[in-house]
């Protein structure tokens, strides 16, 4: 058991985000996140990373609430990649990675030979080694998400969190970026929109609509054309796929 | 092959090191220079030799024959002016590095929160309405006003909650707020003479500092210097937003704050002494970062030797482009500022 939630409800002002939630992830999975615009995906995000602290209810890490492990010790285990984080800073890729050893440096510590190994890692794992002095804006948006998730992981996370982060690339990037996660041996929890390819990458699947769970288990018991009618209001037929074993949804015209 | 690893590590440590200090000594030596220039320059032209001597004489180092008249102007006039613009120019420059950094805009500057609108009100309440009846001094006057003004923009942008975008409107209203009170109370009250004094004042001069006023900034702006050290990673940490900041680790509300507040006394300070002097916040760390990059472990050192030399110079540049006459300081680092800044904005365009 790696991340549990706990009838998690969030507040904002009287309006409910996420109401009564619970789930748990278990270690080392691949876990997505679908739902329509608006269900609460990346408030559940949010919440999960610390970002947030839920009006009630508890998330546990390990069984340790999150509430009473610090922040540095919070961001030396989890690490989250937000949508569209960008800057006008002109930085190079490894000054970018090295942003992630952050919560495993105290103010004034040099840079350390594990500091070192975590970062050449990260770059290693995420092919950005050849692109490590190239400046933060000649990059193309694939290799900007690249460079996040070498900064995630040079956090050395057990639990990675990502917030849609195939947006904005192209197919063959979005396919490298699953396959990159799927490949990966820690516990990640990704908001997707592309059902088809959160069936084809993720161990389970968690379906939300108004702050709710209303679906989640393994891509075949959760992808189902009542839910889909039912959830995302779409007309579609679904099939195990020759390719993959794992569901494959048609839409409808 | 481990020694020879170790080796090769710490002998570029070494050579790191030895880098830094070569910087280091380099830029005390410029400052020093200009600081000595500067303090040559005026009706009466003093050489460099003189000042040396004067100053080495004065800690006791040395029993060098100095003309006496030198020596006074020397110590009870130029050096104390020239040494204040030192360290007024560090902190303008170290404000405008933070603010751009906390709030990721470029055309942030120490007077983004409000701060030299609000002094101005401070100091017209005191020069033309007569606030405090002569208790309270034209610099406190400034302060108080400065004050005002941040405490009026925390409150608006919500304490250190609200987002970058939220706490420049805030700062926006706030100079508009002090800026048509310091209107109202010179059109309705002021005399020409009064408006005057007024505009000379907020358009900057060094003219009126002398020992106790760099006392005061020397250690305000060291301490400022300091805590952006302590700060530097934390700032780094900030590149992609408050949100990225926390998920590192960062206590962003804390650090704001923290920040804010630092920016905050340090500008008020400067303003109360010298004036609004503008540019040099927004100028100079664009510069810095042009050469030593992004990461504030080096750019807020480079921000305040660049910012120190800009504005020695700048203020040699108010007394000799019209003999005769003292430029407000505000004007030159302006006009100096200008075209050195678009020719950074034409590099910058070509590179990216």
């Amino acid at each position: 058991m790696s991340i549990k939630a706990d009838n998690l409800v969030w507040k904002i002002d009287s309006k409910t985000i996420i109401d009564g939630l619970s789930f748990t992830a278990q270690q080392g999975k691949m876990i997505g996140l679908l739902g329509p615009n608006g269900s609460g995906k990346t408030s559940l995000l949010r919440l999960l990373a610390g970002l947030k602290k839920p009006t009630s209810g508890r998330i546990t890490l390990d069984g340790k609430n999150i509430a009473q492990i610090g922040r540095r010790s919070m961001a030396q285990r989890v690490a989250f990649i937000e949508q569209h984080a960008t800057t006008n800073a002109s930085l190079k890729v490894i000054d970018v990675v090295k942003l992630g050893r952050f919560p495993h440096r105290s103010m004034f510590s040099g840079w350390s030979t594990a500091d070192d190994a975590a970062v050449t890692y990260a770059l290693e794992r995420t092919e950005m080694t050849a692109k490590r002095n190239d400046h933060w804006q000649s990059l193309s948006g694939g290799e900007k998400q690249r460079t996040h998730l070498a900064r995630a992981l040079a956090q050395s996370p057990a639990e990675l969190i990502l917030d849609e982060p195939t947006n904005h690339l192209d197919i063959h990037h979005q396919i490298n970026l699953l396959r990159f996660v799927s490949a990966l041996p820690i516990t990640s929890i990704i908001a997707l929109h592309d059902l088809n390819h959160a069936a084809m990458f993720c161990d389970e699947l968690i379906v939300m609509q108004s702050g709710r769970i209303v679906a989640s288990g393994s891509p075949e018991d959760v992808i189902t054309q009542a839910l889909l009618r039912e959830v995302f209001s779409v007309d579609a037929r679904v099939e195990s796929s020759p390719y993959h074993s794992n569901p494959h949804i048609h839409f409808v015209r | 092959m481990s020694v020879t690893a170790v080796k090769g590590g710490s002998v570029r440590l070494y050579s790191r090191f030895a880098v830094l200090i070569a910087i280091l000594v380099a830029s005390a030596v410029g400052i020093s220079l200009i600081v000595g220039v500067s303090v040559g320059i005026g009706d009466m032209p003093i050489p460099l030799s003189s000042t040396y001597a004067a100053i080495t004489n004065r800690l006791g180092w040395t029993n060098v024959d100095v003309n006496r008249i030198h020596e006074t102007i020397i110590w009870d006039y130029r050096l104390s002016r020239a040494l204040v613009a030192v360290f007024c120019g560090a902190g303008l420059a170290l404000s405008g590095a933070i603010l751009q950094s906390l709030l990721r805009n470029p055309l942030a500057e120490p007077y983004v929160l409000g701060i030299s609108a609000g002094a101005s009100t401070g100091t017209v309440a005191v020069i033309i309405l007569g606030l405090g009846a002569g208790s309270i001094s034209l610099s406190a006057g400034a302060f108080i006003g400065a004050f005002a003004a941040f405490f009026f923009v925390a409150l608006l942008s919500n304490g250190a909650r609200g987002g970058a975008d939220q706490t420049i409107l805030a700062g926006v209203a706030a100079s508009q707020l002090f800026n048509a009170a310091t209107s109202y109370i010179v059109t309705t009250s002021g005399n020409a003479q009064q408006a005057r004094d007024v505009m000379f004042w907020l358009l900057g001069s060094f003219g009126a500092v002398r020992w106790p006023e760099f006392a005061l900034v020397s250690v305000v702006v060291g301490i400022g210097l300091i805590v952006c050290l302590f700060y530097a990673r934390v700032l780094d940490a900030f590149v992609f937003g408050d949100e990225a900041a926390a998920s590192l680790g960062v206590n962003v509300s804390r650090a704001r704050l923290l920040l804010f507040g630092v920016t905050a006394v340090m500008t008020a300070t400067i303003v109360s002494m010298v004036g609004t002097i503008g540019f040099v916040g927004l100028v100079v760390p664009h510069a810095a970062r042009f050469v030593v990059g992004p990461l504030h472990m080096r750019l807020m050192p480079a921000c305040a030797i660049v910012g120190a030399i800009f504005m020695v110079a700048a203020d040699i540049a108010s007394r000799v482009l019209i003999p005769q006459q003292v430029l407000p300081i505000g004007v030159v680092t302006a006009l100096v500022g200008v075209p050195f800044f678009a020719i950074i904005l034409y590099r910058f365009r070509r590179a990216s």
